[in-house]
This record gives structure tokens, C-alpha cells and sequence, in this order.
């Protein structure tokens, strides 16, 4: 086709042990917006990051206005043409507005010095031609993220770029900063740039996109014209088939109710969420990233503050916790990243598990050895943990053992309400089996689980009950026979169908 | 007109107070002066003031080239040494090649060094803090070699002369200090070299996403700040006559407080030559004003330490109020 400003052909990028991109073609169109959608790990990003110079492919083309063409280097895409607008923004916030938008290629005289006027009166006329509102001596830290993310578009007009790439540009904006965004976008657009439009909300890309890509597993699953397709469909192809494994539920014998959530709302994140979770109970979770999974039981936890809703804990009304408080009060919740805020890879297995409960452990302040380690030994042999000894330092484990300890510091504080987020993803099959017979065996002593997961065979397979979430709202909810996967698909897809509609 | 003027004026009181804001520390040593002034009658003569500069631009003419690297969010401990080398070099190589040369390979010593640095810390990844921690006693280390443990003295007494240029109560050595300092203020706002810093310091990410060549740029940037350590170590040198093998000792740290006491972070991203030079200011006026008064040695430290303690607060303070951070 003529009009195709940039196409790649069978990209392949291997990171060691991922497969990231996989033989990945997709083309853009001169004055189209395009978008690439995937789950979490399905190479939108290095995609990208290979289109912007950022990484270099290990096999396949990439054809520029008909040429093949190397990317050598940010600089070098940026110079060609192609201009990718991170999430995170990539500005210097001490610099001007002009200064950022020619960031590392200011025009300079023979001896390095700015030719400042020229400098201002370009940069002044890319921020005119977006209508920005600002000038360009203002120094971009002073701006809103809206403001700043104009100042990277800038750089569109000012290259005169043939390639937008945006990735997740609303994650931080207002509607009505979305709207002028939008706005943008169109403008763009008009003008034959092509666009790659990166985002995990749908209602954007059924409002802006003219194509929709759709990756998984670093595989290109198909490209579909926006008009004619719908919700359903991506969300299959975003989701996709994965084997069903033998999963273990716990037999159903609830007790009391150990918590109930009541209308818990935050302003941008999720609104009106109610639940309640028994005794010897595994809540499922299920929702697309974005859908409020995660931040909801941070909230619950009190890692974040909500702006609404009741809490009640054993029957009795509580008030928003903190994380302390609810440590104490006997709530457990293992998040999703484990090396950011679960483990101290440097230390080994017996002091990560003692390490959020140090007063259990010691005696005025002096570590108890002994105490320490029979702790450890019994969940070694409890959770069949893999490791050479009470010292050895957790990087040398595996994500599968690492994330058994990780469950390990929270299960010897003897919590009666655990709350799982992701919790087998990134480890390997073995060790996820040996996860969802713990999470059985919680159940059936009693405890109160909630699992969060995005893996639809899984959440099914561990729950009694689950939850469907869109968009920041519980839109459904299973239980016996109706826990189904046409059931959970048609109440995500749907409801996201609904949202789009408005 | 006169709603004109008015938001004429207003905007030049909102410019001077966020050029205050920003530049808090000159407001500190308007403070500082005022309180000598009245504690002390010598504090506030021509002659005096004219000390003050002199004492203060040794400091300061390091503080430049610190300033440069801490921009850059890097530091640079070695400063104290490379300026006990080039001054002994400067007078100990005088018998056999003359003052000029001897001058000329002083200052080359520290620009190589201050090479040396720049390439370990960009090449290697490691922390400025441990690779000029090693310069800081590696370096010291080679001018007890070279002077043999002895202070070398000048034979050639013309030497001495040569900073005895004065312009009213300016020395050369302040009015260098002060040449410099707005030399490379004028590198810092209007060349490549000095946007560069800024967007290294500030988002190293960024700048290298830009094509900036970040290992190049950073090694410039110490060369600066060992160059600038041996200017003052052969003004120091000249000015004393002497080349001592303690010279400099723990002057990195009194630069780096007159840097930080200037608003700049060690951070990086953020500062100008203005926050330095009012930083470098203030250090001296706070020295000579307490040694005015017969202040004990520590309670001299004491008092110095309290107040870049309170500085920083005061800096904490002041841009929470600005931008919210």
C-alpha cells in the first residue's frame, strides 16, 4: 500500500529466558490511529522501544516511508521521524519548555554556544500550533503532567514526525485533559502523521482508533479494523486459551464473615465496591489490568486512602485502617511485585520470614535464633520450599520459591483474612500447583482468602465465589455452576461495551 | 496605564521573589552581614570586605567546578588533593623549567586528574563518591612523594608578587574567582555543554533517550572541576609562597558546604553559579565575622555547622512553598 509510513516485518527480540516479540508484523497508515493492545507482558512496550532506537531488534525489518531503514538510537528515530511519547515522560524539569522539547538537539553555533532566539522562535511555534496555552520559556516542572505531556507532542511538530507512538498517554490525565488530548490527537492525524496508540482503556480505543492490533505472549494474535469489530472480540483475543490445569478447591464449609466491604469508592480508581468474604472462603477476583483489582484491596489494606465506604471487620464497623493496623488486626496481603514489596533478596530465607514481625521473634529487641528457625523449617517442609538453608540468599531462588516465602512471612503471623494479588504469576508450573494447593489448605483451616488474578482458569479454579471488575466497578458476581469463563468474559467485555456506548 | 503599570510592577515583585526563592541564600548573607556589622566596627571597611573576597575565592574557585559536577548529580571528593599537587608542582618544578612552565604543568596535573576521575566514574560505573574518595587519598598519598613529606618553598620570590594586583579593595585572585564564576554561568544558560548538564543531572533517562552522549559529558565535567582545583591550588601556592603537603586538607568539605549551603542539590538537576557564589559568600563572611569577634576555633564549628543546617532547612522550607514538592 502507498500510504503506509511504517511497517515491520517478522520482529523478533529475545531478552534472556523471554521471548519478548516474536516473528511480530504490523504496519501504520499515513493518518491513522492505530492501536496496540495486550495484556501485561505481551510486548506492546518493547515493541515500541524497538520502533524508538531504544532496543535493537534480533531479527526482522523495519520499513520507513518504503525504505528499510536502521534505528540507531533515540536521537536517530527522533531525527528520522519517529517520535514514541513514554508514560513516564521524558523531560528534564529544571530545562524550559523550549529547552525540553529540543532536548539533545538544541541548535547550537561551531563552538557549542544555543542560538537562543532560534531555539524560542521555533519551540514557540510548535507549542502554537498545538495551542498549548504556555510559552516557551517556562520551565517545565512548574507545568501540570497534561501541560508537560504537550511539551513531548511538541516535539512532534518541531521534527516534523511522521510516527506518534503514545504509550498509555491518559494514565495520568483528567477527562478534561483527555478530551484536549484527544483533540490532539485528531489534529495529528489530519495532518498524515500515523499513530500508534497504546492504551489498556478500551472506551479510548473504540472512541480514537481507526485499527486495533492485538498482542499476546509477544505474538502478533491479529489486526482488526475498529469500526468492525467489538469488545467481545478483542477481549477473546486479548485473553486468549490457556490449557486448563487440575486445580484443588477447598470443600465448601464457610463460617463467620470475616470482612465486609461496603460501597468503598476513590475518586479516578474505582467506585461503589461491596463484598463480603467467610471464614474457610476463596473470594476470586477477576478483572483486565486497570480494572481496580489491585488498588481495591490496597484500599481495604490501607495502603491507600478511599474517599467513601464502610469497613467491617468480624461483624463490627472499623474505620479505614492503617497497614499497621490491619497487620494487627489480622490482615495479610502479599502483593503483586515481589521484589519491590515483599522479599529482601539479599538476606536469606529465615530473616525475610521473621522480617515483618520482629517483636514475635525476639526477646527485648535480640533476635531469637531458635524461634527464627523453626519457624522457618516448618514452612520449608509446609510449603516444600527449595532452598539449601536458613541463610542462603533469596536471589539464588527461584521466582516459584521466592514467592513461597513471601507467603511464608505473612502465613507465620497467623492472619485470618490473606489477600493474594497475582499470586503465581512469573513463576513456573510446578510451583504454581504447589500455590493453589496452599491456597486450598488455607481455606480449609479456616482462613479467609482473597485471590486476585488475571488468569481466568485459575480464578476459577481456586474460588468458590468470584467478582468480575471493569473499569473500577464490580459488575457481576458467580458462584457454582455460573462460574464459567462465557459468563466472566460477557460481564467484563459487556460492561466495557456499556462504558464505550455512553 | 496605570493597570499597566501595576501589572508591570507586579510582575517584576513576583520575578524578584522567585528569583529570591530560588537564590534564598543571598537573602541569608544580607542577614549574616547585617548581624556583623552591628557586632563588630571592623566588620564592614573597605579593607575588610577586600579580605573577605580574597579568603573566600580560594574556597570559591573550587566551589565552580563542584558545582559543575554536582549538577550533574555526581561529586567530587579529590578536589583537596589535586590542589596540594598542582601547587607543589607549580613550585617545585620552578628550578628546572622556569615559573611559567611550572604554572602551566600544575594546572595540567589537575585537569588530568580530574580526567582520571571523570573516565573511572563514567566508564565504570562506580559511585563519584568512591572513585574520588580514592583520588582524595590516592592523590594525597603521591604529593607526600613528590614533596618528601616537607613543605617546598619558592625560590624565586617574584612569584608572590604576581596575585598582588588590586583593583580598590579586589584582589586578582577574587577578581578570578569572580571571572570564572561567570564564565561558566554563561557556560551553564547558553551553551550546549551547560543544557546538558542540566538534563543529565535531572533525568539521566531522558538525556541519554535525547542522544546525549552522557560518559563524554560527564568526563568534561570533572576535567572542569580538576582544573579549576588546580588554579586555585598554584593561586594558593603563590599567594603563600609555600607548598605545603597538607595543603587543601578537608577543603573538599568546607566546598562542598559553601555549594549546598548555596540552594544547589546534591541530587543534581538544579543550581546555578548565583546559588554558588552566595553560598561561597556566606561561608566567608560567617568565618571572618566570628574570628572578628574572638570566637574560639569550635565554637566557630559549631556555629558553621548549625547554620547549614538551618540553610538546608530553610531551602526544604521555601520550596515546598514554590512548587509543592
Amino acid at each position: 500500500m502507498s500510504d503506509m509510513v511504517l511497517e515491520v516485518r517478522g520482529i523478533t527480540k529475545t531478552f534472556p529466558g523471554v521471548k519478548a516479540l516474536d516473528n511480530v508484523s504490523f504496519d501504520i497508515r499515513a493518518g491513522e490511529v492505530h492501536a496496540l493492545v495486550g495484556e501485561n507482558g505481551a510486548g506492546k512496550s518493547t515493541l515500541m522501544k524497538v520502533l524508538a532506537g531504544l532496543h535493537r531488534a534480533d531479527g526482522g525489518e523495519i520499513i520507513y516511508q518504503g525504505q528499510p531503514t536502521e534505528v540507531s538510537g533515540p536521537l536517530d528515530a527522533r531525527k528520522k521521524g519517529i517520535l514514541l511519547i513514554h508514560q513516564e515522560l521524558s523531560l528534564a524539569p529544571e530545562l524550559s519548555a523550549a529547552e525540553n522539547i529540543y532536548l539533545g538537539a538544541w541548535p547550537t553555533n561551531r563552538f557549542g554556544v544555543l542560538k537562543k532566539r532560534e531555539l524560542r522562535r521555533n519551540a514557540k511555534s510548535a507549542l502554537e500550533a498545538l495551542n498549548c496555552g504556555f510559552g516557551p520559556d517556562v520551565r517545565v516542572g512548574t507545568l501540570s503532567v497534561a501541560m508537560q505531556q504537550m511539551v513531548e507532542i511538541a516535539r512532534a511538530e518541531a521534527f516534523s514526525a511522521n510516527v506518534v507512538i503514545f504509550d498509555e498517554p491518559t494514565a495520568s490525565l483528567t477527562d478534561n485533559e483527555k478530551t484536549q488530548l484527544f483533540h490532539t490527537i485528531r489534529g495529528l492525524k489530519e495532518r498524515g502523521v500515523g499513530i500508534v496508540y497504546i492504551s489498556h482503556k478500551m472506551d479510548e480505543i473504540f472512541d480514537i482508533t481507526d485499527r486495533i492490533t492485538v498482542l499476546r505472549d509477544g505474538q502478533v494474535q491479529g489486526t482488526v479494523e475498529t469500526a468492525e469489530s467489538d469488545l467481545n472480540q478483542i477481549t477473546r483475543m486479548m485473553i486468549g486459551r490457556t490449557l486448563d490445569a487440575y486445580f484443588v478447591k477447598a470443600e465448601a464449609n464457610f463460617g463467620e464473615e470475616v470482612l465486609r466491604v461496603d460501597g468503598l469508592g476513590k475518586q479516578g480508581l474505582f467506585k461503589d465496591v461491596s463484598f463480603t468474604v467467610r471464614e474457610g472462603e476463596v473470594l476470586g477476583l477477576y478483572g483486565l489490568v486497570g480494572a481496580g483489582r489491585s488498588e481495591v484491596v490496597e484500599t481495604v489494606f490501607g495502603v491507600r486512602k478511599a474517599d467513601s465506604g464502610r469497613l467491617f471487620w468480624k461483624g463490627g464497623e472499623i474505620k479505614l485502617p492503617s497497614p499497621r493496623e490491619s497487620i494487627d488486626m489480622g490482615m495479610a496481603l502479599v502483593p503483586e511485585s515481589r521484589k519491590e514489596q515483599g522479599l529482601v533478596l539479599m538476606m536469606g530465607g529465615r530473616e525475610n520470614t521473621s522480617l515483618p514481625h520482629l517483636s514475635l521473634f525476639s526477646d527485648v529487641s535480640v533476635m531469637n535464633r531458635t524461634k527464627e528457625l523453626a519457624v522457618f523449617e516448618k514452612y520449608r517442609s509446609a510449603l516444600s520450599i527449595k532452598t539449601t538453608g536458613p541463610d542462603q540468599a533469596l536471589s539464588q531462588l527461584s521466582g516459584g520459591n521466592q514467592q513461597k516465602f513471601v507467603l511464608a512471612k505473612w502465613l507465620c503471623a497467623d492472619p485470618k483474612l490473606i489477600i493474594l494479588d497475582e499470586p503465581t504469576r512469573g513463576i513456573d508450573v510446578g510451583s504454581k500447583s504447589a500455590i493453589h494447593e496452599l491456597i486450598a489448605d488455607l481455606a480449609h483451616q479456616g482462613l479467609a482468602v482473597i485471590v486476585i488474578s488475571s488468569e481466568m482458569p485459575e480464578v476459577l479454579g481456586v474460588s468458590h465465589r468470584v467478582l468480575a471488575m471493569s473499569e473500577g466497578a464490580v459488575v457481576a458476581e458467580f458462584e457454582g455452576d455460573a462460574m464459567t469463563e462465557e459468563n466472566l468474559i460477557d460481564a467484563v467485555s459487556h460492561h466495557r461495551k456499556g462504558i464505550a456506548a455512553e | 496605564m496605570t493597570d499597566m503599570v501595576s501589572t508591570q510592577k507586579k510582575n517584576v515583585v513576583h520575578h524578584v521573589v522567585s528569583w529570591l526563592l530560588r537564590n534564598h541564600i543571598w537573602v541569608f548573607l544580607a542577614l549574616t552581614m547585617a548581624v556583623f556589622s552591628f557586632a563588630s566596627p571592623y566588620f564592614l571597611t573597605l579593607n575588610n570586605i577586600g579580605n573577605i573576597l580574597t579568603q573566600g575565592a580560594f574556597i570559591g574557585i573550587l566551589a565552580i567546578g563542584m558545582t559543575m559536577v554536582m549538577i550533574d548529580g555526581e561529586i567530587d571528593l579529590s578536589v583537596g588533593a589535586i590542589l596540594a599537587l598542582a601547587s607543589a608542582l607549580a613550585i617545585g618544578l620552578q628550578d628546572h623549567m622556569g615559573t611559567w612552565p611550572a604554572v602551566f604543568l600544575g594546572l595540567m596535573s589537575g585537569a588530568a586528574l580530574g580526567f582520571v576521575n571523570g573516565s573511572l566514574v563514567a566508564l565504570s560505573g562506580m559511585h563519584s563518591f568512591i572513585v574520588t574518595l580514592g583520588g582524595l587519598i590516592g592523590i594525597r598519598g603521591i604529593v607526600f612523594v613528590y614533596t618528601g613529606e616537607n613543605a617546598l618553598m619558592v625560590q624565586d620570590f617574584s612569584y608572590t608578587e604576581i596575585p598582588e594586583i588590586y583593583i580598590g579593595p579586589l584582589s586578582l585572585t577574587a577578581m578570578l574567582f569572580f571571572a570564572l564564576a561567570l564564565f561558566f554561568q554563561w557556560v551553564l544558560t547558553s551553551t550546549r555543554h551547560g543544557r546538558e548538564t542540566y538534563a543529565v543531572g535531572d533525568n539521566i533517562e531522558a538525556a541519554h533517550d535525547a542522544g546525549i552522549n552522557v560518559k563524554r559529558h560527564k568526563i568534561i565535567n570533572f576535567t572542569i572541576c580538576g582544573t579549576m582545583a588546580a588554579v586555585c591550588g598554584i593561586l594558593l601556592s603563590m599567594r603563600l609562597g609555600t607548598a605545603e603537603p597538607n595543603a587543601g586538607k578537608i577543603w573538599e568539605l568546607w566546598t562542598i558546604i559553601a555549594v549546598v549551603l548555596g540552594g544547589i542539590r546534591l541530587t543534581g538537576g538544579f543550581g546555578s553559579m548565583w546559588m554558588t557564589i552566595g553560598g561561597v559568600l556566606t561561608l566567608a563572611v560567617l568565618r571572618n565575622g566570628l574570628r572578628l569577634l574572638n570566637t574560639p576555633n569550635y565554637v566557630e564549628l559549631m556555629v558553621m555547622g548549625a547554620v547549614l543546617v538551618l540553610a538546608l532547612s530553610l531551602d526544604k522550607l521555601l520550596n515546598h512553598q514554590e512548587d509543592g514538592r
